[in-house]
């Protein structure tokens, strides 16, 4: 078997997660990378929705941005803005939000706004984008983010995007149809939440990494699943598929 | 009727200190060029309205032409931060800049109102997060269902700035590919400006593409290459290189202010910038 990185693992993990025929709202890096693995591996009908407008985009090149040209080209539909979001997304015709962060919580809220103080950051991030309307209204939403006390935080500084809020009940008092955050995938495991509490839960470990590795990179006490399971390594064909996806500029370079 | 006019001229009519200027393009089409230009024409104190701020957005804060920022995500796509404007914000250089910021969801629903001259624009969203908090939005009541729905406030810019691909002699616009919010724009600002690749006798009806009639646009000016480093479907690439070439060009102050004295300020028009650029090109350097 080949060997392969905590990132390729949970590329691959992500992946997997998405069945043949989803629709799936994608954010731009991981998610993306993920999405399309899945298209050209066990989902080639995945159907991959970008913010852009872009409906069915079949990209031969993982695109740098939401809105590259090839998006356009290999879509079955380019639609505006308003439209996206409005028709399509709040419309409620998704399945998967597919979503990164620059922090998480232990009900799945997410933080891209600023780390620190609003007022006087420390550190100004991008800001919220899809993600509030696309956690708010896709059947469910998944998350990418590597897994460290830096990024899984007890509190967020800032609530861009609502998992399960304030706990059990939030979602629905908060008048969202989807599901909420309903897997989240690290390089170190993947999370999901208690159906009660809503709380993440540590559901599987990627192979070699330890309950003790998935708690020290926690900020907060993580739960652990009863029956914690090991993730099935990259196969031959996943990684040769996720090292040919490739942006055009790496193509050409190569 | 647009008046087919130079983007210099287009610039100097339309735009005054202190307006609301929205300059779009989502990804695609991005009207870099008339960012220059307001550049060259030291306009001062301007509310940027953009979803994606972008390169446009960081040059023109970066040297000082901005007051205020309405914006839904300000990143560069897939490279990283944009760094004049995490400096204005972080550390007030060169002028502290007041942020007002939506979601994607909510700004396009307020582009919508605005262009449908409606005072709101309303959606699902924005609820139990932070960003209520820090920006312009309200609850309201659906009158039929009771269900409670957010509402932004309608963008109505001063200015509304887009590029396209092509007009008409008549001033007609046709554009194609991802079109963001391009019509809401022209249509909910108060005065508009389309600068276009391409002036042809006839526009040709294109599969999915989108008219504006003459009538509904102020200004038209020709610049071809106008969107670049952003593209424009059908006549050149997104320039991906340069959108990473950017980041430490704009990471560090002084180095900014020499590219953009370079390229920008001591550039006659768009087409000196791109011969600049393909100067500093040739001598090593990708930008």
């Amino acid at each position: 078997m080949t060997d392969y990185t905590p990132s390729e693992m949970m590329a691959v993990a992500a992946s997997r997660r998405l069945a043949d025929g989803m629709t799936c709202f994608v954010g731009i890096g991981l998610p993306s990378t993920a999405a399309n693995l899945a298209r050209r591996t066990h989902a080639p009908d995945c159907v991959l929705v970008y913010e852009s407008g872009t409906i069915g985009a079949k990209p031969v090149h993982l695109p740098l941005s939401i809105g590259d040209g090839e998006l356009a080209e290999t879509a079955d539909a380019v639609v505006s803005v308003p439209e996206i979001f409005g028709y399509w997304l709040q419309g409620g015709r998704i399945d998967v939000g597919f979503l990164g962060a620059a922090q998480i919580d232990r009900f799945g809220n997410l933080n891209s706004t600023v780390i620190g103080d609003y007022d006087s950051p420390g550190v100004r991030l991008p800001g919220a984008g899809g993600a509030p309307e696309i956690a708010a209204s896709c059947k469910q939403t998944f998350v990418m983010l590597p897994q460290s006390p830096r990024t899984f935080v007890p509190r967020l500084d800032f609530r861009t995007t609502v998992g399960f809020g304030d706990g059990p009940g939030s979602r629905e008092a908060l008048g969202f149809t989807g599901a909420g955050t309903t897997a989240v995938v690290t390089d170190l495991g993947v999370l999901e939440p208690d159906p009660e509490t809503c709380e993440l839960v540590l559901a599987t470990l990627h192979p070699g990494v330890s309950v003790d590795d998935a708690r020290a990179a926690t900020g907060w006490e993580l739960e652990v699943a009863e029956d914690v399971g090991t993730c099935e390594p990259p196969t031959d064909d996943e990684l040769e598929a996720l090292r040919s996806l490739r942006t055009i500029e790496e193509a050409v370079k190569a | 009727m647009a008046e087919v006019t130079t983007l210099q001229r287009a610039i100097e009519e339309l735009v005054r200190d202190g307006d609301t200027v929205a300059l779009e393009g989502f990804t695609h089409l991005i009207p870099n060029a008339a960012g220059h230009e307001l550049i060259r024409r030291e306009r001062r104190d301007l509310t940027l309205v953009r979803m994606t701020p972008d390169l446009v957005c960081d040059q023109l804060i970066g040297v000082g032409c901005a007051r205020k920022l309405v914006f839904s995500w300000g990143g560069n796509p897939g490279v990283g931060s944009l760094h004049r404007l995490r400096d204005a914000v972080e550390q007030g250089w060169p002028a502290p800049l007041e942020l007002e910021e939506h979601s994607h969801a909510g700004m396009a629903a307020a582009y919508a109102a605005g262009a449908a001259n409606l005072p709101f624009g309303v959606l699902r969203g924005y609820a139990g997060t932070d960003l209520a908090r820090r920006t312009r939005v309200e609850w309201v009541t659906c009158p039929f269902t009771g269900e409670k729905l957010a509402a932004v406030p309608a963008l109505r810019p001063d200015v509304g700035i887009v590029h396209a691909q092509q007009a008409d002699r008549r001033g007609n616009i046709q554009l194609w590919g991802i079109s963001g919010v391009q019509k809401e724009t022209v249509l909910a600002s108060s005065r508009s400006l389309v600068t276009v690749e391409e002036l042809v006798d006839e526009l040709k009806p294109r599969p999915g593409g989108i008219v504006l009639p003459g009538w509904a646009v102020d200004a038209v000016a020709v610049v071809p290459g106008g969107a670049h480093p952003s593209y424009a479907q059908g006549y050149y690439d997104r320039d991906n290189a340069f959108y990473a070439a950017w980041d430490p060009i704009s990471r560090d102050r002084e180095r900014f202010a020499d590219w953009m004295r370079r390229h920008v300020v001591e550039t006659a028009d768009a087409a000196e910038y791109r011969e600049r650029l393909a100067e500093t090109a040739r001598a090593g350097a990708v930008a």
